[in-house]
């Protein structure tokens, strides 16, 4: 019993740890320098947890093996063993705790970009991303580069304006309403997030960073693509029945087919 | 009134007054006083809501495999859910909302606590009953009709609720945002209602651990299975309160017309929602305010019953007492601080992060300790591979398994791309649900010749045991492999996303269903073997059959109305005296003197 419980465990525990080893099912690449931060924050934690796990999982299939066999003489009188507690817990400590202190410079890299020490690049491309039941709406400012201003009465999604933009205000009749998002590579990307109705979860896997949309606030997410290619926006906070069908895509295109995209919307607007 | 004969193994006790017993078979079984009785009925009811939950859980599986499959009956007892028993996606999210809080609400934080919490801490510290017999007895039916206006949703025009076990608002709060209506208010009655009689019983424990304890027992001898209720008590009267409160104020948004949860200007399918000026992040800082220290809840117990058993068969003292002890005060401490972690990707503000991370990183301190702990009281043993024993050391892989994930969730910076995927899925499921159910089995087990004077069949339950230990590792091991697709998580098929069909998230996904479907079969075996060994099981010879050393193992199986019949027994030592040297047996009872354990009681090293 107890060589078996112990194999059980071991095989378990490889078993769960190989895929991660092989990468059988794995992130797809990032397409940002951000990106790549986290996955290296991502590969630290993988490395410092599965040392522990695989150690710690051992342990205890040894100690069920070692100490299920037929031994004689009773069991050791043992109570504790202090200066091994302490090792243990300043150890689990630094690891932990040193993780977190050395992946936290990419969060605020990602998410403190209203500090004045972030400013956004000036050439940036803004995006205004509206969640609703169970599409993503896209706003482009336009050649004018002012988005126009809303007005929830004008709100109206069989008449082609979801987002209730007013045509006649300042800067709002060149703004550009799509259901894709289309992105210049390298170029700063500024996605502006809002809800119009539940909330919702701005996610593409590889840009590595959601944020939710809450109805009542802005939220904000910079980022600078570095690979062209088509890459799935994906809904993650629950927003009702049609959660799972909530998709859009990015498409990161050459500067060029951007500019001629752009061109091309803007044409449909008259 | 009965005599109940005092054990050999008290070395002194002290007489009480007796309480007379019950006469009437309502007030012996039904509207119980009985510390007893009332465990066993929090048990019974557990081991209701768990098979409902667990069909639940079938259903969300079969769904994500066969979404188009017509499932027979289904169609019959849920004709607009099922058409024809074809389960529609928000029927998906229903199941998955009831499957999340049934097993929540009804099992993990019912059946450690008011279960076995209830039946054994009165006599493990040598009380008569609870603090407030009658309090106990409103706790319970209180959490019956709790159980029942939930399960009443299911019935009710649209059907249960589709908005998650965590409710978030809008989706929760606005009516026109989903097909439901009067579903989620029978969720939220549930739960307020559920929340007051959680409070009562915490209110209870607290004061039992407190005040009733025998002679000679302080809390430094405590068994740490009741250091764990007792911490899990004082967990449930801070939180359970704030879950009423904010449960109230939604009730109140959906049906007073207020607005807490819900800010200005909502435009749901073209219509202007009236609500202005409220927040639905506040709701996120209330639940988790209240759903973090839950996780706690759940699992302290489980934590106490595996230390109790691991010490008990490895017929060595617990490792490290006063760390463990310690350990259980730091994670019932921290788990009040941390519940930022679960909102790092809300929109709250992300300067906070950080110390709720650097707070959660902390948590993985103490959790550590009883990792190594549980290892050490092994070390040195001499194991005895009992069923309850199989199941806690199960515990203490699962643990380790579902705890490390943690440790990429709760950097704010790599839960950027986990939040919300099949990642979290496994990382919660194997340590707040697995592993704590896993603690369940281990204190049925160990208790159940305590409480029925009868064995459970130890070929069943280890049959049950190997079942379900591959079982559960086959279910969510593979969800971290979604998790890293990133399969997002609530999703009623993958049919939206190109990536998650060409990642091969159906090959893992039809694995995971086949591997629950295996598990599930297997808890009919712990059923059948529970129910039979009720009145067909080995009879435990003697009071202690497991020669184990804490207050229960004194008095009769099954005990007796009021426990100790008078006679309490006085405290003498700590919960785990195994293997002393120079003892006569390989075990000292807590009711043990020197004089009883030692043949030389002068040479003893003492406490």
């Amino acid at each position: 019993m107890s060589f078996a419980l112990a194999i059980v465990v071991w095989v378990i525990t490889l078993a769960m740890a190989a895929p991660f080893v092989t990468q059988t099912w794995w992130m797809p690449d990032s397409i940002t320098a951000l990106g790549d931060e986290i996955d290296v924050a991502f590969n630290y934690t993988l490395i410092g947890t599965g040392v522990i796990f695989l150690l710690a999982q051992f342990a205890l299939g040894y100690a069920v093996w070692q100490f299920g066999k037929k031994r004689s003489g009773p069991a050791s009188d043992t109570h504790g063993n202090d200066k091994l507690e302490i090792l243990w817990t300043t150890a689990a400590l630094v690891i932990f705790v040193g993780l977190t202190f050395f992946s936290y410079s990419v969060w605020a890299e990602t998410r403190f970009i209203e500090q004045k020490s972030m400013q956004p690049t000036e050439d940036r491309l803004v995006i205004e991303v509206t969640g609703q039941q169970f599409v993503w709406n896209m706003r482009y400012a336009g050649a004018d580069g002012v988005f126009g201003p809303t007005d929830i009465d004008l709100i109206d999604d069989a008449g082609g304006n979801p987002v209730g933009v007013d045509r006649s205000g300042a800067g709002g009749a060149d703004d550009i309403m799509v259901g894709e998002m289309r992105v210049p590579v390298n170029r700063e990307v500024e996605v502006v997030l809002k809800s119009k109705d539940v909330l919702h979860n701005f996610f593409v896997p590889e840009l590595r960073i959601k944020l939710d949309t809450v109805p009542g606030l802005v939220g904000k997410l910079r980022f600078t693509p570095n690979k062209e290619g088509r890459y799935e926006i994906v809904c993650s906070e629950l927003c009702g029945l049609g959660h799972y069908e909530m998709t859009a895509f990015l498409h990161v295109v050459s500067e060029q087919e951007y500019d001629d995209w752009i061109a091309e919307q803007a044409e449909y607007l008259f | 009134m009965t005599e109940v004969q005092v054990s050999p193994e008290v070395s002194e006790f002290t007489e009480v007054h007796r309480h007379p017993e019950p006469k009437s078979f309502w007030s012996k079984y039904i509207f119980s006083v009985d510390h007893k009785v009332i465990g066993i009925q929090y048990l019974l009811l557990a081991v209701v809501a768990v098979f409902v939950g667990m069909a639940l859980s079938l259903l969300v599986r079969l769904r994500l495999i066969l979404p188009d499959y017509p499932l027979p009956l289904l169609g019959t007892v849920f004709p607009i859910g099922a058409p024809n028993g074809v389960m529609t996606p928000e029927f998906y999210l229903a199941m998955l909302t009831m499957h999340g809080t049934v097993m929540v609400f009804m099992v993990l934080t019912t059946a450690p606590q008011g279960g076995f919490g209830n039946y054994f801490l009165p006599i493990q510290i040598g009380a008569a009953d609870m603090a407030f017999p009658r309090l106990n007895m409103l706790s319970f039916w209180t959490t019956l009709v709790s159980f029942l206006l939930l399960m009443a949703a299911f019935f009710v025009e649209g059907g249960a609720p589709i908005s998650g076990w965590t409710g978030y608002p809008p989706l929760s709060a606005v009516p026109e945002a989903t097909v439901q209506g009067l579903g989620q208010d029978l969720w939220l009655l549930s739960i307020a209602v559920f929340c007051i009689a959680s409070l009562l019983g915490a209110l209870n424990f607290i004061v039992t651990t407190l005040d009733l304890r025998a002679k000679g027992l302080t809390m430094m001898r405590l068994p740490l299975t009741c250091w764990t209720w007792f911490v899990t008590a004082i967990l449930g009267l801070l939180a359970f309160g704030v879950l009423l409160a904010a449960g109230v104020l939604l009730l109140m948004d959906r049906n007073a017309g207020t607005s807490f949860f819900v800010p200005g200007g909502l435009v749901v399918s073209d219509k202007q929602i009236d609500h202005s000026g409220g927040s639905p992040i506040l709701w996120q800082h209330l639940f988790w305010f209240f759903g973090h220290p839950e996780v706690y809840i759940a699992i302290l117990p489980g934590m106490g019953v595996t230390s109790h058993v691991l010490s008990t068969f490895a017929r060595k003292t617990i490792f490290g007492y006063k760390a463990m002890v310690y350990a259980v005060l730091a994670i019932g401490g921290l788990g009040f601080v941390v519940w930022g972690h679960h909102m790092f990707v809300s929109g709250m503000s992300p300067y906070s992060a950080f110390v709720f991370s650097v707070l959660t990183m902390c948590i993985g301190v103490p959790s550590a300790i009883k990792t190594f702990n549980w290892i050490g009281t092994m070390w040195g043993g001499r194991i005895r591979f009992t069923s309850p024993m199989l199941y806690s050391i199960g515990f203490v892989s699962l643990f380790v398994s579902g705890g490390l994930s943690g440790i990429f969730l709760g950097q704010p910076t790599i839960d950027l791309y986990f939040h919300d995927t099949y990642f979290v899925v496994a990382h919660f499921h194997l340590i707040m649900g697995v592993a704590a159910i896993f603690g369940m089995f281990a204190g049925l087990t160990f208790w159940f010749p305590k409480m029925f004077g009868r064995f459970m069949s130890e070929t069943q339950s280890k049959i049950h045991f190997w079942a379900t230990f591959a079982g559960v590792y086959l279910i969510f091991g593979p969800m971290h492999y979604l998790g890293m697709l990133p399969h997002p998580r609530r999703y009623a098929e993958i049919t939206g996303v190109d990536y998650l069909e060409q990642g091969g998230a159906e090959g893992l996904h039809a694995f995971i269903t086949a591997a629950a479907i295996l598990t599930v079969l297997a808890q009919f075996l712990f059923l059948y073997n529970f129910v039979k060994s009720i009145y067909a099981g080995k009879e435990a010879k003697g009071r202690n059959p497991w020669e184990a050393t804490t207050l229960e193992w004194a008095i009769p199986s099954p005990p007796p109305h009021d426990n100790f019949g008078g006679k309490v027994p006085h405290v003498y030592r700590g919960p785990y005296d195994f293997s002393l040297k120079g003892a006569k047996r390989d075990f000292a009872m807590q009711c043990n003197d020197d004089k009883a354990v030692f043949p030389r009681p002068e040479a003893a090293s003492g406490d």
